[in-house]
């Protein structure tokens, strides 16, 4: 079992490729890989209940670990306690945590 | 004691046009305060954010002087990390792609990063722990 952690930095109202991102985490997760999907930027925009929130949710519900940048999340005026179900605001120290830890990264 | 851990990151985006920048910058400061030892190699527009010539400037609109205003620059927030890799005692390698900066003629920047080349990234992937590249869109 590899160990991925998928960072999502653009806005899901802006670019298709989003979905197919979230599409290739739900994948790794269902090859048995321990995935992390990682927002940050405008990537966070996703995560306030909504259209495009009900896939993060799905993907949690897969055992993908969704995770949301606080400052992003701050930048934006999201208030961290009104996340879409499955989304956990999480620190940028999680990053280099994983990345000293060996995990493979990705950045879209 | 566990040896330290090396992390190497690209870039390639130019300054004050992305927030990608910031992350990065970011992630580089969290990776010095946590112990890495760190390499950047700074590819295409990103060659620019070291460089030397950037200004603060006034804000006319607001009416606020370049003190008020208190524009950051890019340059100093890079000098600001090799001073914290210095203090901590810690390796950090910033490499300028050369062509990418002949291209620019962004030839002059502050003390601390080095003219390379992709075989610079290459040798800091392979003596690396990890690597997080950070594209452009």
């Amino acid at each position: 079992m590899d160990r991925y952690l998928l960072i999502e930095s653009l806005d899901p109202f802006e670019s298709n490729d989003v979905e197919r991102y979230q599409t290739l985490g739900a994948s790794l997760a269902r090859a048995g890989h321990q995935v992390t999907l990682f927002l940050v930027q405008n990537g966070v925009l996703a995560a306030r209940p909504g259209a495009r929130s009900g896939p993060l949710t799905a993907l949690a519900e897969r055992r993908v670990e969704v995770l949301a940048d606080e400052f992003s999340l701050r930048e934006r005026g999201i208030a961290a306690s009104r996340l879409a179900p499955g989304v956990t605001p999480a620190s940028l120290d999680v990053v280099i945590d994983r990345l000293a830890d060996g995990w493979k990264t990705l950045w879209h | 004691m566990a040896a330290r851990k090396i992390l190497t990151f690209a870039i390639m985006d130019a300054p004050y046009e992305s927030a990608r920048s910031t992350t990065a910058l970011r992630l580089i400061d969290l990776a010095l305060r946590r112990g890495c030892d760190v390499n950047v190699f700074a590819y295409e527009g990103a060659v620019a954010v070291p460089f030397a010539k950037q200004q603060p400037h006034p804000n006319a609109v607001h009416g606020r002087s370049v003190e008020e205003e208190d524009h950051p620059n890019p340059k100093d927030w890079v000098g600001a990390l090799m001073a914290e890799a210095k203090k901590r005692g810690l390796t950090f390698n910033w490499v300028q792609c050369g062509l990418c900066v002949d291209e620019r003629g962004a030839t002059e920047w502050i003390e601390g990063p080095r003219r390379g080349s992709p075989a610079d990234f290459w040798k800091f992937v392979e003596a690396s722990d990890n690597t997080l590249v950070i594209p452009t869109k």
